[in-house]
This record gives structure tokens, C-alpha cells and sequence, in this order.
């Protein structure tokens, strides 16, 4: 084979750093030449993609606001996928959430009061939790497979939902419109900077990323988790439950989801409707592995993410690139993003095969 | 044609394509590696089958081009996977992404065009005999492929040499290695096979089911194929049944709601993922046969230690 | 190259333009009409976004030199992320904005309430403000028409209709379909599958095939692929389609097709911020304003029913045959509206029950 894998004796400081930037690179110059092939002028669209949206105070809000539920989801399912549980329904979790947070809203639709939106928290954070019961019930009591178990679920919750804003929970002076009333004051999130929608879920959304951090290298179940997934031998030697690190995965993945879909609702849109989440729930996913299911290292992959969103929109109003190429070049800066980390724990040869040298 | 036979048809047309998706991912994840990107690479495979079928007229081009498009999408992903070592679920939910990009930037010219479906079999005399005529012979050809590709894999894994070196490789690469067996390469095989299916699936839509493109229009299909390769247990036999199953449960909501039962619809359409779980946990509550076929080293990555 | 202004900016001129605007009473004339539409799906999907493209493409034809070319941003999520992409056209300097989904209907509201100085124009909703109109098409006067023609072409007596979702819009259409019908056909039915979708070529050709099994002969469908056109032309039955012209899908079953025409109206409103004299208003075209539009019958439609049609149609536009006219029976065979009446434009808006004739329960 041309292409050969060295493997380095510890993972590399320098790369865990460079390899970002040379992803970047790479995708700029990917993107360049893409660009400039279907007759936009790259310069032109680069800086549409990844300056333009941030170069105001606003957009920086925007920035934060469709990163917040990115990282918060990521954060969460690392735990699970660090340990190999493998969480893939945050969607219907984040649905769920929105769905109990929001229920709680339209419940007291007609009282003021600052407990309101505590209560919907905690409702949202419940109503993740309970859905991301369900797969792992199925799991740790009859073995069903919870890819598929979370998956399915998400289109039950998905449908649910549509159920609710079509029927029982329609805005009575909505017209027979599929959404419910908007939420008074109380039930959303206030904002926190004038001009933006920069609003408290930013803030959560930095204190999940911080207790994902300390439980991770602090607790005592971060350090199971690590066993369990790097180990399992040894893990199942050391008497660590496996099924209880099913359940603490998928109790915070969907709580954290949950809360994310509540502080969505609470927050940018203010009411239900049949699509509240342009997919965060999946790409979270992403998220989290791109973030080397490291919370720091998800943060700055949630904001690369919805950078990289911003950016689709930005380069459709001013060049109007069909943002069917956004989707190529996203999935392109993916690929690169993926691909670069393997020059964190190996060299890459080209060449024959050199004799063994130890690693 | 009676009524049953005309169900029956529409059941088997909407199993189709899940069928050919299926059982490529089976092969796929039957050498141990766990391609998500499904939906994408169906999606490759069916613009790139309209267009050849709308540029060329050619239906058996275009079916070999839907083929070969998934497969070469899928390596992308192998590259990324078994050559540069990177997480398998995250680089397969990328290559969807990158497939509905994609896609959607090759079909823009092709939105609008309308396209002949492919022929459907008809024997004279035979396909008249009620039901079982048009049961037998009344699909189209791409139809029998996908029972007979889902035979041969049936055959390729469970009785020849080669099936059974791809599941021993996915059972436990470092043992395969060991023995001398080239891990890699046959999981680049086993990857683009699968993306050749998923192609194959992908076309299914555009040049036999609803013949036209348009963005997107697998609709999902490749999640509910991806489904379908655990709620089968990686046994081809229940790939086909858990395939028409589904295909079966969807196509009877729709009869149930055009027969005028007043159940709010969006309840209806969550029959068939409630289905599919229920089965699931009924066939997985026996763990010992879960183990028997699941490939013990899915998802994992593989770096062979010189 | 345009520029956002940085935050201080935007509040600063945000509040002088609010002055501005105060003092004017709203509007003044433009040099330039600079407008921008954000689409829910694929601009070429063939369906309800593309037909809106194709009014935003007559309108810039049509203003010559007095529009600068428009922006569009498509497959935009009904999400928190609507906001932000009406926020950023209003910010980069386009003073029409069209929002062409009812999923756009309160962020497009709270953005034009920050941009007084910007023109707002939001299909299918109902919530205005001094600068956000709303505007409609009366798809149901079409859906009278092929409600006639079913009444005629069908054999079976059995109508099947693939609905996407049971809003407003697609229930007058089933009951405006309905209605014409029985008058030709007294005892035909109407049998109704919900597919939760808009498009989805797949599930609705499912639906169709399901609908014929069940003994159909004239498919109609308010969703948006030519899928259960395709689907009809293989079984030998006709069918509706929808939003554009399917008869290249379906030549032989394509009795007609309820297209969409928004280009007269996005040019009309154009031309009124360039005179200065837009208003905000509630407009519900329908057939005689050119917002919707009947692709061209079958030919294989008898000569005599294509000419009831084409009286229809006429009788339509002058206001002589109004599509829910009394007496009108539920589901129950009560009579519901008299004879002599007719349902108004508001009971219309919220229109949440079925007519004598169609099968099943509207979900609720």
C-alpha cells in the first residue's frame, strides 16, 4: 500500500492542535477551487461562508443561539458514545423535552409568575430523560438494540408532536393552524443583550460544556465510563455495571436533549410547531465525535458547525449559491475534519512498509 | 387484477428499495464496519441513475450507474474509515450529509423531467392467473434482482469460502489478520458492495417507483433500511421479511385511513416504527441468538500492529 | 459589496427609521424595488417554492431597471432559524420581503416589527402589521372545477384525495371538491388519505395505490410531486394535480392541474413600493385576480364536459358561482349552511369539518 500508518508511541500535543487548522485549511482550499469551478468567486463566497455572519454583534447572537443546542446535545451523547452506548435518537429526546417544557407553558398560559420557567425546565429536563428511558429499558431488560430502538423513536416523538400541535394543543384562536399559542413573558427565555437573541440558553449551554469537563475528569463515574468503553474486559473485572452506565448515558444524553429542545422552544421560537428542530438531535451527533467527544473540544465544534450554517445562508442572499453545494461543502469540511485526526496517534509514510519500530 | 394482488404489489414496490439498501448495509456490517451514511449514498445512486436514464434512454445503464455511483460514494467513507481510521457513525452520518448535498446539486437540471418506469414482466397467460400471476410475474425487473442479489448474499455468506473469511473478518479482525487474512481490503470490498446496494435501492425510486426526481426523495428510506439490518439480526432470511413487513405495515395504515377509521393520522404513521421495536424486542429478548449472528467487531477500528 | 452595520448602528438607524417612519405615516416611495423571498423547500421542486420563483422571476422581468435583483434563500427550517435569514435580508438592504410558508407567519411578524422601513408580504397566514401584509390564493375555486370534472369522469363514484396536512387550506379543498361533485354525481364519495407530508413521491404514490385498491378512478392531491399523477396514468384512472402543470407526468390522466400564479400579484405589490402607495392588507385572490389558474383540460375530456368546465370557470370568476354556496349538509346530513347563503371569508379561514359526502373523520 502506498499510504501507511505509523502509529506515534503517545498522541501528539502539537497535532491535537494543528490538525483543526489544517482541516481548515484544507476545506478552504477545497472550497476555493469548488467554488471557483461553478463560476462564484471563491474569495467572495469564503468570506460570506465564515465572516460575513460574525462580523456584526447580531450575528454573533445568531452564532451562539444555533450552537447552544448543538453543544448541549453533543455534550450529553459523548458521555454514552465515550462508554459505546450509542445513543442516536437526540432528536426525539429534544422533541419530548420541547413537548413537556412547552406543555408546562401552555398550562399556565394565563399565569405570570417567575417559577414558570424553572418548572418548564424541569419538565423538559424530565420529559428527555423519560424518552431516553425507553431505549435503555429496552436494552439493560430485553437486549433490544438501542441504535435502532432510539432511532425509531424519534419519528414516534416527531409524530407526536404533529399529533398535538394539529389537535389537542391548537392555538384555539389559531385558526385550526398547526402550532399552539405563543408562550406569555414568563414562559420564555429572556433575552440578554439588546439587538440579538442572545438569551440564558448561551449560558446553560457553557455550564453543561464546564460539568461535562469536571465529570469527566473529576468523577467518579467519568472514570467508569472511560473503563467501560476503552475496556469492557476490565471493566466487567472491576465490577463496574454495565447497565447502569446504559442508564446514566441515556438519562443525561436525553435530559440534556431535552433541555436543549425546552430552551429552543423557551427561547427563538417562543410556541410549538410541528417542526421545531431542523435536525440539531442528529447533527449533534457529529458534533460530538468532531469535538473528540471531549466537551471543550465539542464547543468549538457546535460553533464551527453552526458557523458553517450561518455561512450557507449568507452565500445564498449574497451570491445566491444553491445551497445544495452548502451541503457538499459541509459534508467536504466533515470528511476533513474526520479525516486529519488520524495524525494525531499516527504518522502518515508513504512508501513500502519500513521494518517495525516499535509503538 | 384483485384487490389482494394489488396490495399485495404495492407492498412488495414499497419493500423494494429498503430490500436492496438492506442488504448491501448486511454485507457491510457483516465484515464489521458500520456505515451510516445510507441515505446518502442511495441518494447518489438514484441521481446518478436518473440522469444517465434521462440523458441516455437507456434504463440497464442507468440502473449500473445508480450501482456505481453508491459504491463510489461508499468509498469515500472506506477511506475515511478503514484507511485513516476515523469514527465510523460520525463519518457515515457526514457522508449523508455530503450525499444529500451532492445530489441535490447534480439532480437541479433534472427536477421536472419526466421518465418512462421500467417495463414490468409480463408473461402472456401466466401473469393473468389471478393473484398468483401478478404476484409472480407481474414486477418489474428490478424487483427479482433485489430477491435474487438477497439469495446470492444468503449463499456468499453462509456457503462459500470467501462469506465465511468476510464474517470471520468482521467476528474478529485482529484473529483474521493473524491468520493472514487482508482485513482491509476485504472490508473496502464489503463497504462498496454495500454502497452499490444502497445505489441500486436509491434507483429503484427514480426509474421504477415514482419515476422522476426530485431533492431528497428517498424520504428516509435509508434510515429504515439501516433499521432493518438489526431488527433482522444480520440474517438475510428476516431482512427480506422484516423488509416486506414493514413495507406491508405502511401500506396498510394508508388502507385503514382511506377506509374512513377516525384515528388522528399522525398516530397511524407511527405503526410502523412501533412495529418494527415491538418485534425487535421480541426477537432480542433470547440474547444467545442476538450473539450468534451479530458481527462481534462492528464499528470498531481496525489498525493492523506491523 | 454590502455591509451589516455593526450593532450600534443597526439600534441607532433602527430607531431613526422608526422616527422617520412615525413621522411619514409608513411609506414613501423607492427608487428601486430590492426584493428578497424565502422559500420552506428546494427553489426547484416542482411545486408550491418553484411556482413562487417563477412569480419572482416575472416580477423582475416585469420592473426592468427598477428592480435590483432579488435575493431568495430556499429550504429554509420553520424553526428559529426563519428569523434570522428575514432578519439578514432586511438588514442587507431589501425593501420587500416575501415569506412564502405559514411556517414564517411570527418570525416574519416580530422582524417587520423592527424594520418599519421594510415591506413584509407573508403567504398564507393571518397576522398583520402596518408594514406586513398577508396574501392568498383561493385554491379552492380550482378544486370546484375538479370537483366537476371528477363528478363526471368517475365511473366508480369513488373520488380519492391525498391530503398533506388537515389545515384550512387543504379541508376547503376537499369540501370545495366535494361539493361540485355531488351536484354532477349525488351519490359519489369522497375518501381521504393524510400522508403527513408535503412531498414525498414515495408515500404518495403509496396513497394513491391504496386509494384505487379501494376503488378510486379520479385521484386528486393537495400535495406536491407529480408521483400520484404517475401513479394514476399506470392504473388507467385520472387525476389533479397540483401547483403546476403535471400533464408531461400524466398525459393521458391528467384531467387538469390547480396552478399557482403569484407572479401578477408579486409584480402589483412591487410596483406599489416603487409609487409609495403599498399598504398592508389581507388579500385572498382567487381566479379572476390571476392567482391560481387551471392547467389545460384533458383532451380526452368530452366536449360537452370541458364546456361545463370552462363555464364554471367564467361563472367563478364573475362571482356568480361561489363554491361553498348552501345548501351545504355535514357529515351528520345536517343542513349546515342554507340555500341562499354561503360560508363567509372567516368561517372559511378556520374551516374545520368535512361536508356530507366525504368518508372518515378530519383529525382534530
Amino acid at each position: 500500500m502506498l499510504l501507511r500508518l505509523e502509529p506515534r508511541g503517545e498522541a501528539s500535543r502539537a497535532m491535537i492542535w494543528l490538525t483543526p487548522v489544517l482541516s481548515i485549511l484544507l476545506t478552504l482550499t477545497f472550497g476555493a477551487i469548488l467554488f471557483a469551478a461553478l463560476g462564484f468567486d471563491p474569495l467572495r463566497a469564503l468570506a460570506a461562508y465564515f465572516i460575513r455572519p460574525v462580523s456584526t454583534l447580531y450575528g454573533l447572537g445568531e452564532l451562539a443561539l444555533k450552537a447552544t443546542p448543538l453543544a448541549m446535545i453533543g455534550v450529553g451523547l459523548a458521555l454514552g458514545f465515550r462508554a459505546n452506548v450509542w445513543n442516536i435518537g437526540a432528536e426525539g429526546q429534544f422533541t419530548m423535552g420541547a413537548i413537556c417544557g412547552g406543555g408546562v407553558a401552555l398550562i399556565f398560559h394565563d399565569t405570570e409568575g417567575f417559577w414558570v420557567l424553572p418548572l418548564m425546565a424541569l419538565a423538559g429536563i424530565a420529559g428527555g430523560m423519560a424518552y431516553g428511558a425507553i431505549p435503555a429499558l429496552l436494552r439493560t431488560r430485553f437486549n433490544a438494540n438501542e441504535i435502532l430502538t432510539s432511532l425509531m423513536l424519534t419519528y414516534v416523538a416527531t409524530l407526536f408532536l404533529s399529533y398535538l400541535v394539529h389537535g389537542p394543543w391548537r392555538d384555539p384562536k389559531g385558526l385550526n393552524f398547526p402550532e399552539t399559542r405563543m408562550f406569555n413573558a414568563s414562559a420564555q427565555l429572556p433575552g440578554l443583550l439588546d439587538g440579538t437573541r442572545f438569551n440564558l440558553g448561551a449560558i446553560v449551554a457553557l455550564l453543561v460544556v464546564a460539568a461535562g469537563w469536571l465529570l469527566l475528569a473529576r468523577g467518579f463515574i467519568g472514570y467508569q465510563i472511560k473503563v467501560v468503553g476503552q475496556a469492557p474486559k476490565a471493566a466487567a473485572f472491576a465490577g463496574f455495571d454495565q447497565n447502569r452506565i446504559v442508564w446514566f448515558s441515556f438519562l443525561v444524553g436525553g435530559g440534556l436533549a431535552g433541555l436543549a429542545g425546552l430552551i429552543e422552544v423557551a427561547g427563538a421560537i417562543g410556541q410549538l410547531h410541528p417542526r421545531i428542530s431542523p435536525g440539531y438531535g442528529f447533527t449533534a451527533i457529529i458534533v460530538a465525535f468532531l469535538g473528540r467527544l471531549h466537551p471543550v473540544g465539542i464547543l468549538a465544534a457546535a460553533l464551527m458547525i453552526a458557523l458553517s450554517y450561518l455561512g450557507g445562508e449568507a452565500a445564498q442572499i449574497e451570491m445566491r449559491l444553491p445551497l445544495a453545494i452548502t451541503g457538499v461543502f459541509q459534508g467536504v469540511l466533515l470528511f476533513f475534519l474526520l479525516g486529519t485526526d488520524v495524525l494525531i496517534r499516527y504518522r502518515v509514510r508513504f512508501g513500502r512498509p519500513a521494518t517495525s519500530r516499535g509503538g | 387484477m384483485d384487490f389482494t394482488a394489488a396490495v399485495l404489489l404495492s407492498v412488495i414496490a414499497a419493500a423494494t428499495p429498503l430490500l436492496f439498501a438492506a442488504t448491501g448495509e448486511l454485507v457491510t456490517e457483516k465484515s464489521g464496519v458500520l456505515n451510516l451514511g445510507v441515505e446518502g449514498m442511495m441518494l447518489v445512486g438514484a441521481v446518478g441513475a436518473f440522469s444517465t436514464a434521462a440523458a441516455t434512454g437507456n434504463p440497464w445503464l442507468a440502473i449500473l450507474v445508480g450501482a456505481g455511483a453508491g459504491a463510489a460514494v461508499s468509498l469515500i467513507f472506506a477511506f475515511l474509515t478503514l484507511s485513516l481510521l476515523t469514527n465510523q457513525v460520525a463519518t457515515g452520518l457526514a457522508l449523508t450529509l455530503f450525499g444529500v448535498g451532492l445530489s441535490a446539486s447534480i439532480g437541479q437540471g433534472f427536477v421536472g423531467t419526466p421518465m418512462r418506469p421500467l417495463p414490468k414482466l409480463a408473461i402472456p397467460g401466466l401473469s393473468e392467473v389471478p393473484l398468483i400471476g401478478p404476484l409472480l410475474f407481474g414486477h418489474d425487473p428490478l424487483v427479482y434482482l433485489s430477491i435474487l442479489l438477497l439469495a446470492g448474499v444468503w449463499r456468499f455468506l453462509y456457503r462459500s469460502r470467501p462469506g465465511l473469511v468476510l464474517r470471520a473478518v468482521g467476528e474478529s479482525h485482529e484473529a483474521a489478520h493473524a491468520i493472514g487474512y487482508p482485513v482491509i481490503a476485504i472490508r473496502y470490498g464489503a463497504v462498496a458492495f454495500g454502497g452499490a446496494m444502497a445505489g441500486l435501492g436509491g434507483a429503484y425510486l427514480p426509474l421504477a417507483y415514482t419515476p422522476m426526481w426530485i431533492e431528497n426523495m428517498t424520504a428516509g428510506r435509508g434510515w429504515i433500511a439501516l433499521a432493518l439490518v438489526v431488527f433482522a439480526t444480520w440474517r438475510p432470511g428476516r431482512v427480506l421479511l422484516g423488509a416486506y413487513l414493514f413495507g406491508g405495515v405502511t401500506i396498510l395504515q394508508l388502507h385503514v385511513q382511506a377506509g374512513g377509521v377516525g384515528v388522528a393520522s399522525q398516530l397511524m404513521s407511527m405503526l410502523p416504527y412501533l412495529a418494527t421495536i415491538a418485534v425487535l424486542v421480541l426477537i432480542s429478548r433470547d440474547a444467545t441468538r442476538i450473539r450468534l449472528n451479530a458481527p462481534a467487531d462492528i464499528g470498531k477500528v481496525f489498525h493492523p500492529q506491523a | 459589496m454590502t455591509r451589516f452595520p455593526g450593532l450600534r448602528h443597526l439600534v441607532a438607524g433602527a430607531a431613526a427609521m422608526a422616527v422617520v417612519a412615525a413621522a411619514a405615516g409608513g411609506v414613501q416611495a423607492a427608487d428601486k424595488v430590492k426584493a428578497a423571498f424565502v422559500y420552506v423547500g428546494p427553489v426547484n421542486d416542482n411545486g408550491w417554492t418553484s411556482r413562487h420563483d417563477a412569480g419572482r422571476q416575472e416580477m423582475e422581468k416585469a420592473l426592468g431597471d427598477k428592480a435590483e435583483k432579488s435575493a431568495f434563500v430556499e429550504n429554509v427550517p420553520e424553526g428559529a432559524d426563519a428569523e434570522r435569514v428575514i432578519q439578514q435580508l432586511a438588514l442587507s438592504g431589501h425593501n420587500l420581503i416575501f415569506t412564502t410558508s405559514f411556517g414564517f407567519m411570527n418570525p416574519t411578524q416580530k422582524v417587520a416589527q423592527r424594520f418599519p422601513n421594510v415591506m413584509f408580504e407573508h403567504a398564507t397566514g393571518f397576522k398583520r402589521e402596518i408594514n406586513m401584509s398577508t396574501y392568498n390564493a383561493r385554491f379552492y375555486e380550482g378544486r370546484a372545477v375538479a370537483g366537476l370534472l371528477a363528478g363526471h369522469m368517475t365511473k366508480t363514484k369513488v373520488i380519492g384525495y391525498i391530503g398533506s396536512f388537515p389545515i384550512p387550506e387543504v379541508v376547503q379543498g376537499i369540501d370545495a371538491t366535494t361539493i361540485a361533485l355531488r351536484k354532477v354525481a349525488p351519490d359519489a364519495i369522497v375518501k381521504v388519505i393524510w400522508v403527513n407530508t408535503w412531498v414525498d413521491p414515495g408515500k404518495e404514490a403509496d396513497a394513491a395505490k391504496a386509494l384505487i385498491d379501494q376503488g378510486a378512478d379520479v385521484i386528486m392531491q393537495h400535495t406536491d410531486s407529480s408521483a400520484p399523477c404517475q401513479v394514476a396514468q399506470e392504473r388507467g384512472v385520472w387525476c389533479v394535480g397540483q401547483a403546476s402543470d403535471q400533464t408531461r407526468f400524466a398525459p393521458k390522466a391528467h384531467l387538469t392541474a390547480i396552478v399557482d400564479e403569484w407572479g401578477s400579484y408579486y409584480i402589483k405589490r412591487a410596483k406599489a413600493v416603487l409609487d409609495g402607495t403599498w399598504k398592508s392588507e389581507d388579500v385572498w385572490g382567487g381566479m379572476k385576480d390571476g392567482f391560481l389558474s387551471l392547467a389545460p383540460f384533458n383532451p380526452a375530456i368530452p366536449a360537452d364536459v370541458r364546456a361545463k368546465a370552462d363555464q364554471a370557470v367564467a361563472d367563478i370568476k364573475a362571482g356568480k358561482l361561489l363554491p361553498f354556496a348552501g345548501p351545504i349538509k355535514n357529515q351528520a346530513g345536517a343542513e349546515v349552511v342554507k340555500a341562499g347563503e354561503s360560508i363567509p371569508d372567516d368561517k372559511l379561514a378556520g374551516l374545520d369539518w368535512y361536508v356530507e359526502g366525504v368518508q372518515g373523520q378530519l383529525p382534530k
